[in-house]
């Protein structure tokens, strides 16, 4: 077996995930590497679910009884255990979503609906990049069609880096927003914030990151990146769909109008007229994912407990073991940074021409998991002037056999359609 | 190996050495996009009166896509609608069979090479790769029948 330096203990941790026992097509072992795309729940975390159906399943913040007191406890102390993954200041600037996209649609919405200084308008600009996921490319897009607000966005360079050698003509005194991938979900690149932020605070544009790929796989500090927002979603940390998390700075979430309107998210209701109770409620309308939350804090009680820093660690190591394994492949281009510096553990790459749908067929038929398309980030694929490409993710729990097996998968790809 | 039900040298063929392919003269253009893997295809259709005189294409896709376009022109070309229609509708029954239609003689006579995407059928991911081109086949011979009759209609 490959011995990195700096991996986990994963045949322990493996232990923790019965799905990754799994056998598939007739007695393959299951090599899971669509970690980008959802990853997998440990027994923890499932122990966690099933309890609190079992023991506490009530409806949050209303009723006087046992189940609901416990309830609102367990999903309040969920919002407790996000605050403290993300440095939050405050557990008020913790607001639960189903996922990302709702979290990024929040804060479209909220700046469409603003009053001065925040509102989006027709005078104004939002800036973007061209390697974000749709999500954060179509809410900004809908913004922009119904305020007449002007969209702007930095481009990739060759290497599949942002190009910001002309960001203070891309940022200027009209941009209110910035919004862009800390870690991209396709090229896997890890994004400069700092020098982003320095310019749109020097312009007194707000900044949001969308933390999707980046919050399951390093230390995350919302302080630390000065970010005005931070989004991203439970079921690719080991926790359950149906969760997302929307950081904002208290200042902003006081002052920006709700979107959702509803049961949960008011103080008083009139006929006429209602006012709002305070953040994060006032943008929680409705019953909210409850066992969900809960699910998301237990999958933080998992990984904080092995520690970020360390996962940090097992990932880079396993990136750098398949940057240079991958190089070996004949025709094998990776679609984004070529090494393992400033990048995360998601690689994608094209196979000689052989179509990455076909690339994903045979290697499923051999029991790997991965990803084929464009990964919700078609533009990316439009500026390499590819129709799609094949990306392998890992995570806590992927070893370095798991990249041997990929790299043996792809030799029998290349023989199956040589 | 299971996989190659799917992979059948018949497709595989038609991958590597697509017939008819490159657009050409046309009466109808339309795009077509199978948003969840990024497969195009931009395909012409020509008719003379009810006789299908030219399907050309141009695309970009996986084996399954591009092969099922090349069996379309090869299958289409030449024939009377009515019959291109048969065709069609017998392959989108192969098509959303789930795997469980094995085609009969009747079934093979009537889809000839196009008989071969059988094994396409089980995978649920794949099918529409494999209905890309039929699609636009049908959408472009709406528009071009539509147009037609406009013609005729005004003339």
């Amino acid at each position: 077996m490959t011995q990195l330096p700096g991996l986990l203990d994963t045949e322990a941790l493996r232990k923790d995930f019965p799905v990754l026992d799994r056998m598939v097509h007739d007695g393959r072992k299951l090599v899971y590497l669509d970690n980008a795309a959802t990853s997998q729940t440990p027994r923890q975390v499932l122990d966690v679910l099933s309890e609190y159906y079992e023991q506490h399943n009530a409806n949050v913040h209303r009723g006087v009884h046992v189940l609901a007191e416990e309830a609102t406890a367990l999903y309040e102390g969920a919002r407790d255990k996000v605050a403290a993954f993300v440095n939050a200041p405050s557990r008020d600037e913790v607001i639960f979503t189903k996922n990302a996209s709702e979290s990024l649609n929040l804060v479209a919405n909220m700046l469409g609906w603003a009053d001065e200084p925040y509102r989006v308008d027709h005078e104004t600009e939002i800036v973007i990049t061209e390697m974000e996921h749709h999500s954060n490319i179509v809410p900004w897009q809908l913004l922009a069609q119904r305020t007449g607000a002007k969209l702007k966005w930095f481009g990739l360079t060759d290497d599949g880096r942002l190009d910001l050698s002309n960001i203070d003509e891309v940022i200027t005194e009209k941009t209110k927003i910035v919004s862009f991938v800390l870690v991209s979900n396709i090229l896997g690149t890890l994004n400069p914030v700092e020098a982003i932020v320095r310019r749109a605070q020097e312009v007194g544009a707000l900044v949001c990151v969308d933390a999707s790929q980046a919050a399951p796989h390093m230390p995350l500090d919302v302080q630390a990146l000065q970010a005005d927002f931070v989004a991203f979603t439970g079921h690719k940390m080991c926790g359950p769909t149906g969760i997302g998390v929307l950081w904002g700075r208290q200042e902003l979430l006081e002052d920006l109008p709700p979107f959702l309107g509803g049961g949960e998210m008011i103080e008083t209701v009139s006929m006429h007229s209602s006012t709002y109770a305070p953040a994060p409620h006032k943008f929680e309308a409705g019953t909210p994912p409850i066992a969900q939350a809960v699910g998301l804090g237990a999958a933080i009680d998992y990984l904080s407990a092995i520690g970020m820093d360390r996962i940090l660690a097992h990932e880079h190591a396993l990136t750098e073991y398949a940057v240079k394994r991958l190089a070996e492949v004949p025709d094998l281009r990776i679609i984004g940074p070529a090494t393992a510096e400033d990048r995360g553990a998601a690689i994608s790459f094209t196979l000689g021409d052989i179509h990455p749908h076909d690339v994903g067929q045979v290697l499923d038929e051999q029991g790997i998991a991965v990803r084929v398309g464009h990964h919700c980030a078609r533009p990316v694929c439009l500026r390499y002037g590819i129709p799609a490409t094949t990306r392998a993710s890992f995570y806590l729990y992927s070893t370095p056999a798991e990249i041997d097996a990929l790299v043996d998968g792809l030799e029998h790809v290349r023989n199956f359609f040589g | 190996m299971k996989l190659d039900s799917m992979y059948q040298e018949v497709i595989l063929d038609h991958y590597k050495n697509p017939q008819g392919r490159g657009l050409r003269d046309g009466d109808a253009e339309v795009h077509h996009v199978n948003p969840t893997c990024g497969d195009e295809i931009t395909l012409r259709v020509k008719y003379d009166g009810t006789t299908i005189k030219d399907v050309s294409y141009e695309g970009q896709g996986c084996s399954i896509s591009q092969a099922s376009a090349s069996v379309l022109n090869e299958l289409l070309v030449g024939k009377e609608l009515a019959e291109a229609q048969r065709i069609q509708e017998t392959f989108l029954e192969l098509m959303q069979s789930k795997g469980k239609i094995e085609p009969d003689d009747a079934m093979e006579d009537v889809l000839e090479d196009a008989v071969a995407f059988a094994g396409v059928s089980k995978y649920p991911a794949r099918v529409k790769c494999a209905l890309l081109s039929w699609m636009a086949w049908k959408d472009a011979t709406a528009q071009a029948l539509d147009g037609a009759d406009a013609e005729r209609k005004t003339a």
